[in-house]
Formats: C-alpha cells, structure tokens, sequence
C-alpha cells in the first residue's frame, strides 16, 4: 500500500512537468490546428540557456526569470519569422516545418554545449521533503511550481481581457477581427506563453533526467499523450492528461513486472493509441465538425 | 445629408478570381440601405471587400477617413460592425462572454455591463441562456447573438449579411423590428445584404441591386419595386 502511496506521489510530480509540456502543445494546437513537433526541444534549449546563465554566475531563480522571458521573445519571434509565413500553407509542409525546427534545435545545442550529459541544480534539494519517505524536496517543489502556473494560466484566460479575446481568435479568428481583435498578434502571443510554459517543464524536468540535447525526447512522448488524452483542443485537459500519464506510468512500472523500467516509454505511446482508437476527442476535448 | 460611408469603383478578387466589378455606393447617416441580388451576385462579397477580407482596389471612406488600405480589425475598431454570413459564434464561449467580445476593445467596465444589459433588453432569450455554450444556441438565438455581439463595440454603421438566412418568418420578423429601431432610436446607419427582396425592401430607405459582380440598379424602395425587371426577376411579380 505504501509502495501505491509512492508511486502515484512521484507519479503526480512527473506528470505535472508532462501536464505543462501538454499545455504548451495544446496552446499552440488549438491556435494554428497542428501539433508542435519542435515543442520539446525548444524547452531543452530553453533549459541549455538557463543553464548557461547558472554557469555564468547568475543565481538560480534570476536565471530561472530571464530564461522565461527570453523563451517568450524566442516563442513570439517564431511565430513572426516563420509561422506567419507558412500559415496558409499546406498541412504537411507546415508538419515538416516543425520538424525541421526539431533538427535545428538539437543539432545547435549540441554544437553550441555538446552531447555530453550536464547535471542541472534543483532550487528545492533532493532531502525528502518535511522528512516525508513520501515525496522529495524537488517533487514538492516541482508541484507546487506547476500549481501555481496553472493557476495564473486560469485567472488569464477566465478574468483578462487579452484571455477571453485569445479564446475567441483560437475559436473564430475572421469573426474576432471582424470585432477589432488583432488575431495575428494574440497567435504570437501564443506561441510566446508556449515556448516559456515549455521552459519551465525543461528546467523542472532538467534535474531529474540531467541535460543533454535529447533531453525532452522522452518527455515530450509523455507531453503527447497527455494532451491527447486529455482533449487536444482543451487546456484542462491537457493538465489532467498529463498528471493521468505520469501517475499510470509510474503505476503500470511498479506494479507490472513485464513493464518495469525497460518498456515504460510504451504506456505513452499506447495510451495514445487507445485514446485515438475510443474516444478521439480525449477526456475533455470537444468533437470538431469540419465540412469538406 | 452627407454619406457615411462612400464606395467608388471598387473592385476585389478571390485570388486570381475577380467577383466585383467597380462598384459604386453610399450609404447617408441614419438611413438603411439594402443590397440585393441572386446567389452570386457578389453581395458578401462587397460586404467582405469593405471590411478588408478580401483584396480590394478602389476607395471606401467612411466618415472623413478613407479604409480601402486599411486592416479589418482597424476598420472595426473605426466603427463598422460586420455581421457576417454564417454568424461568426464563437462557439466555445458562452453567450455572455460572445457579447463581451464584443466589446474588446472598450475602456469602460460600467458601460460594458449597460450595454450587455441593453441587448438583453432587445433579445431576452439571450439572458435566459447568458451561461450556456454558444454554439448549443438555435440558429435564431445566433443570429440574435450576432447582432448583439457586433452593437457591444458601438459601430456607427451596421452590415448585416442576409440576417434572415435559415430562420423562422417569426423569428425574422422580430430581429427586422429591432433593426428598425436601432435605426429610429439610435440612428445607427444599415447595409443590409439580402436574398429575400420583399423583406430588404419594407426596411430600406433606399436599395442597389446586384448582378455578377456589378451594380445593375439603384434607387429608392419603391422606384425598386416598380421596375418590371426586377419585379420578375426577383420579387414574383
């Protein structure tokens, strides 16, 4: 029971990171209708970048800051170079887009820092937290930090007006600038809060699985699939798809043997395929009628 | 009386597709003006071009400023209200919040609030449903929805693109009667895009009618309907 207890503890730490790459897919998907294939190496170099400010000298939470807000000025100049450009354009060509920032961004952490495996400091410590056999210093730290982004993500969206005009030019971009909204730039906005949403997963996460460049290939799998269990059009979703995705993996690992550690990174794949398979809208995500 | 908006050989494409051929019209303050024509005609299609949705050439000044190079959300926020075919829900978000879209971009919270409690006076089944998706509404309470949400940014002119698309005769009647008195009680000038000509007609001061891209006739209400072409052409005289 202890063991249970555990594992769906840690399983809620690892998930929330999973909850926040989630967020940034789903903010990006339900602004431009495709996934993001770069997401997860944007927050690894978002990650080598705050790294790079620790080895400099600056203190953790300043280089913690300064790599949000430059994560949301590498997010908004995307979306203006090259997003803007190839919005029109066909679906698969925007696909190899992303995949080909993917490349870009791998390929130039590694030239830039290597491939050599960097350990990444914790702000929280790694002592059990409150001596609590229950839950690490970091995990409690790592929730806590996703808590309280979710939480500010919501009074945005639900209380500010920049919130509710985002919501009405992902739901209907003509209709919105027909109203004054400048659909253009709330998508840059966008893709701005994404990319620093995925920093900070990089950097909560970066302690755990240490940095290299290939970081967030495991982690942005978990991302995937928590967003599409969730709902990929739905923000909460994407945070209870990625919790749900942390907690089965660290369950299904523990408790059944054939898994183990080796096959975990199949529970994510497989998730998303029954998801797609039952109920392809996921849990809260809402059936989009297209007429063809 | 001086016209509040002024178009003069405008043209526009879809691409390589040109669908409007020099059209010339204006629209005086406080009047209602109804564009009307068969499918195809071209009417959305000037409605879009002065809003800028479509590429266009020629000018358009509305008041004092001329909008023919201007953005669409800079041509909204000058005044012009869009209704547009299809209603433009935003269907995800609830009623209420569709009519604070509306007003986006204004300053004042009081006088948000008035407003949103003025178009409930004119439509209150949208109170009735304030909370509820918007997409889940019936075509009527859309189209309800759609004007309302336009009038929360005060536009000075009001294009209303065929508002009585799909809907029920009784449904139609009552939204027309509030045209009507937004227009009588608060001035607000219309362009009004229609196929049910008897329907633009009893509400138009005056009426252009549109053939493939051009304006084939323009003249009063009445002048419209005792011109024997369009008498059978469109009205089933």
């Amino acid at each position: 029971m202890e063991l249970l207890i555990q594992q769906a503890v840690a399983g809620i730490a690892t998930g929330s990171i999973y909850a926040c790459v989630a967020l940034a897919i789903v903010m990006i998907y339900r602004s431009i209708g495709h996934i993001n294939f770069a997401q997860g190496e944007m927050a690894m170099f978002s990650t080598f970048v705050a790294w790079q400010l620790i080895q400099l000298g600056f203190p953790y939470w300043a280089a913690f800051a300064a790599t949000v807000v430059m994560s949301f000025m590498g997010g908004v100049l995307i979306q203006r170079v090259l997003m803007q450009r190839i919005r029109n354009a066909a679906e698969l060509n925007q696909i190899i887009v992303f995949i080909g920032l993917l490349l870009v961004f791998n390929s130039v952490a590694g030239f830039v820092w290597d491939f050599t495996v960097k350990p990444f400091p914790t702000p929280f410590g790694v002592a059990p937290f409150f001596g609590s056999a229950l839950i690490s210093a970091h995990q409690a730290g790592v929730i806590a930090v996703v808590v309280l982004i979710l939480f500010l993500f919501f009074l945005f969206f639900r209380f500010t007006r920049t919130g509710l005009a985002m919501r009405a030019a992902v739901n209907n971009g003509s209709s919105a600038s027909l109203l004054g909204i400048r659909v253009k730039a709330l998508e840059a906005l966008g893709w701005g809060l994404a990319a620093s949403v995925g920093a900070i997963a990089g950097m909560l996460v970066a302690p755990v699985v240490f940095l290299e460049p290939n970081m967030m290939a495991g982690i942005v799998i978990y991302g995937f699939a928590g967003a599409i269990l969730g709902g990929l059009n739905s923000l909460p979703g994407a945070l209870i798809g990625g919790v749900l995705i942390g907690v089965l993996e660290n369950l299904v690992s523990a408790f059944v043997p054939v898994v183990g550690g080796e096959l975990k990174s199949t529970i994510a794949l497989a998730t998303i395929v029954v998801v797609l398979l039952v109920r392809p809208q996921g849990l809260l995500g809402h059936r989009i009628a297209q007429r063809v | 009386m001086t016209a509040l908006l002024q178009v003069r050989h405008l043209d526009a494409a879809y691409g390589a597709v040109k669908v409007l051929h020099g059209i010339d019209l204006s629209i005086d303050r406080g009047t209602i003006v109804s564009l009307l024509g068969a499918n195809g005609a071209g009417k959305t299609s000037t409605l879009r071009a002065i809003c800028g949705m479509l590429k266009r050439q020629g000018s358009i000044v509305f008041g004092d400023r001329d909008i023919s190079a201007s953005a669409t959300e800079q041509i909204a926020r000058l005044g012009v209200g869009h209704v547009p075919d299809g209603r433009g829900t935003f269907t995800l978000l609830s009623v209420e919040d569709n009519l604070r879209v509306g007003a986006i971009f204004r300053k004042r919270n009081a006088d948000i609030a008035a407003d949103i409690e003025r178009i409930y006076g004119y439509f209150p089944v949208l109170k009735k449903r304030r909370a509820q998706q918007a997409g889940t509404l019936s075509g009527g309470e859309q189209q309800m929805l759609a004007v309302g949400r336009v009038l929360m940014a005060r536009p000075s002119l009001l294009l209303l693109d065929e508002p009585s698309f799909g809907l029920a005769p009784r449904i139609v009647a009552e939204i027309f009667d509030i045209f009507r008195l937004l227009n009588q009680q608060e001035k607000l000038s219309i362009l009004v895009v229609e196929q049910n000509a008897h329907l633009a007609l009893d509400i138009a001061d005056h009426a252009y009618l549109m053939e493939t891209g051009r304006i084939v006739f323009s003249g009063s209400g009445q002048a419209v309907r005792d011109n024997e072409h369009i008498q059978r052409a469109y009205l089933g005289g």
